[in-house]
């Protein structure tokens, strides 16, 4: 079992005739991601090398009635990837995974306002964020699929090569991962820690769940509250950033303590009071995950 | 990116905003200039000249004072002019000052706190106010939270005059200020909307002796994301306040960062690149930056990146932390390679790789003969460089 994508998973790719597009898409659709379709404004019947098979559209309406998509990524650049979240929920998608690093602040909160209001049944996750990947079945995004493994750890992180470190540990321990989900850096997104824990704490196929933080805003905090009230399966978690000094954003427009809030030392305390084991190094993480199990 | 006062005052001028008559001054002469006209304009004999740096505090450090007559002014001018200015913002450093602004005198009656600035919590552009103007604003929100008034704003409909009201008679104002207020907020908001902001600060927002509300000082912060929509802003940048490492890195797409240690770092992905910084400082190190290659780095962006580290002169030891996803390790190796052939190595350097080509990668390292360090995992190589930092730097170098 898994969360968000699985067998049953029918993949468009938005931005599939662009370079990043095309080459993920290939690799995707290698790992056994079920890829019916791309979707490209004006590019309609164009064949992209070594996707032959995959045909273009236009529209993402037209990949959902001719090909039966049901999830999308995308690959847009940033000044129009907002507005290629929109298209892909009025066409009745159900997951929309954004990979866009960059997308003006701006754009997100009223996309994600118009979401909200309009397409509430549409789960977006990220943008700015590795994607989502159920081991064996399901590769949604840029991450490596040969570190994963099918198994029964549920992982989500705000952070992308600092998901794959944790997935390179725990397949080295021999514990497989239900569903990775990469939620993203940027300060304004669609899955947060929250409803990815509640995924999971759902998910027969999920035995534990680990849980990669970072400094800034307040998200790990609030999983921690939710892990406390709600979640009966064990958690381990790590957070980056704990020697990051304050007012400097690193590299994540989420990744910023600002006002001396939302530090690594409050946001430890916080996942420990709620029972949650928080490795001390990242080197440790898959450790400190077998041992909560 | 940030602007400065001057700069941040004249986009308020173009959106309505009310401001004090002022003049911004790229030298003393200019300044000295600046005075007699002022006063002029202004028709009264004080003004005020005001540091123009990106950095706040600049009253408490000295960059700003108030003069009642032309030779203070003159006095003001060539004391502040060029000073290294320290302020809680700033670092011990400080910063010298190479830009004033020279404004006029305004009798005030009280201060307020203005804010815009993304609630991420919300998803929603947030108008924050307090009556506790002029002070230091995290410190009233740390200490008094009920003195902080919130507005949250509707992605698409933005500012609604009812909240300004509310804003208003809660911070005590009178109903013909509440008014001015409202107007104030509503171009406020837009500008923050139509100029893509990150964040802006009025702090303080004053009411006059005569009843009038100016926007006394002015920080705005624009949304690195948006830039491009904004052509016109790039002109704004000032070089001469951001570390010229830093802006080297920006032109390749890299994400850098100097610290004050002594261990080099090249990582790819913020997240990665932070707990690589917590595990060096785990194992008694100290990083000497964060740097984020990014996923998608060419050999000629690992080159530059390397380059950049090795420039710092208190580098004593680099630790090149690779997780490959999209980014090659054959690729991070090629870069590292070309870089040392063109800038040498003086330092000890542990290289781990991992993911996507990783045997190719450690062994273009292997074969180029390079005086290097392979580390199994994130740990050994840092308890490798920690040690071999403290080294070669000596213990001159530690804490």
């Amino acid at each position: 079992m898994s969360v968000l994508c699985g067998k049953d998973t029918r993949l468009v790719v938005q931005g599939m005739t662009g370079k990043t597009g095309a080459f993920h898409a290939r690799q995707m659709l290698e790992y056994g991601t079920a890829l019916v379709a791309g979707v490209t404004p004006g590019r309609r019947g164009v064949k992209v090398e070594g996707l032959e098979k995959v045909p273009v559209f236009d529209t993402c309406e037209e990949a959902v009635r001719e090909a039966g998509a049901n999830a999308t990524v995308i690959y847009v650049p940033p000044p129009f990837a907002a507005d290629s979240i929109l298209e892909a929920a009025a066409a009745g998608i159900r997951l929309i995974v954004a990979i866009t690093e960059g997308i003006p602040t701006r754009d997100m909160v009223r996309a994600k306002a118009l979401l909200n209001s309009d397409y509430p049944d549409a789960v977006l996750v990220g943008p700015n964020c590795p994607g989502v990947i159920t081991p064996g079945e399901c590769k949604i995004g840029i991450m490596p699929g040969y570190i994963h493994k099918p198994g029964d750890i549920g992982v989500v992180s705000r952070s992308g090569t600092l998901t794959y470190e944790v997935v390179h540990q725990l397949t080295g321990l021999g514990l497989g991962q239900s569903t990775a989900i990469g939620i993203g850096g940027d300060p304004v997104k669609g899955l947060d820690f929250i409803e990815c824990l509640a995924l999971f704490q759902r998910d027969p196929g999920t035995r534990a769940i680990m849980m990669i933080g970072e400094i800034g805003g307040s998200s790990e905090e609030e999983a921690a509250t939710y892990v406390k009230e709600k979640v009966t399966k064990p958690v381990a978690a790590f957070i980056a950033g704990q020697t990051a000094p304050p007012g400097k954003r690193m590299g994540h427009a989420g990744a910023i303590i600002a006002g001396g809030k939302g530090t690594a030392s409050e946001k430890i305390a916080a996942l420990r009071a709620a029972g949650i084991a928080v490795a001390k190094t990242p080197a440790e993480m898959g450790a400190t995950l077998k041992s909560v199990l | 990116m940030k602007i400065h006062e001057y700069q941040a005052k004249e986009l308020f001028k173009k959106f309505a905003i009310p401001v004090p008559i002022g003049e911004p001054a790229l030298s003393i002469d200019d300044a000295l200039g600046a005075v007699p006209r002022v006063q002029r304009q202004s028709g009264g004999d004080i003004v005020v000249v005001k540091a123009q740096i990106h950095a706040g505090g600049r009253g408490k450090g000295g960059g700003v004072k108030v003069c009642k007559t032309r030779d203070d002014a003159e006095k003001a001018i060539r004391s502040i002019f060029g000073m290294q200015l320290v302020t809680a913002q700033t670092g011990p450093e400080g910063k010298k000052v190479q830009r004033l602004l020279v404004e006029q005198g305004l009798d005030i009656a009280k201060e307020f706190y203005f804010a815009i600035t993304l609630d991420r919590a919300a998803g929603r552009v947030t108008i924050m106010a307090s009556s506790e103007g002029g002070m230091d604003i995290e410190e009233v929100a740390a200490k008094h939270p009920e003195k902080i008034h919130r507005e949250a704003l509707h992605p698409a409909l933005g500012f609604q005059d009812y909240q300004g009201r509310r804003l208003g008679f809660r911070l005590g104002l009178g109903g013909k200020q509440v008014a001015e207020l409202t107007g104030m907020l509503a171009h406020l908001c837009r500008m923050y909307d139509e100029m893509d902001c990150a964040l802006v600060e009025v702090n303080p927002l004053v009411l006059l002796k005569d009843g009038h509300l100016v926007a006394l000082d002015a920080k705005l912060t624009f949304d690195d994301n948006a830039l491009e929509r904004h052509p016109e802003l790039r002109d704004w940048r000032d070089p001469s306040e951001e570390d010229p490492a830093e802006t080297e890195a920006k032109r390749f797409d890299l994400s850098y960062i100097k610290l004050d240690g002594n261990i080099g770092c090249m990582v790819n992905g913020a997240g990665l690149a932070m707990s690589t910084m917590d595990i060096i400082q785990h194992y008694g190190g100290r990083p000497a930056n964060f740097l984020d290659v990014g996923g998608g780095a060419t050999t000629e962006k690992v080159t530059a990146a390397f380059k950049i580290i090795t420039r710092d002169p208190a580098v004593k030891g680099i630790f090149v932390n690779i997780f490959g996803g999209i980014m090659k390790c054959d690729t991070i190796a090629n870069g590292v390679i070309a870089a040392v052939k063109e800038v040498g190595l003086k330092v000890p350097l542990v290289v781990r790789l991992e993911g996507t080509n990783v045997e190719l990668g450690k062994k273009l390292l292997e074969d180029s003969g390079l005086n290097l360090y392979a580390a199994a995992d994130m740990a050994d190589g840092a308890r490798q460089i920690a040690a071999l930092a403290e080294l070669a730097g000596g213990k001159a170098a530690k804490r």
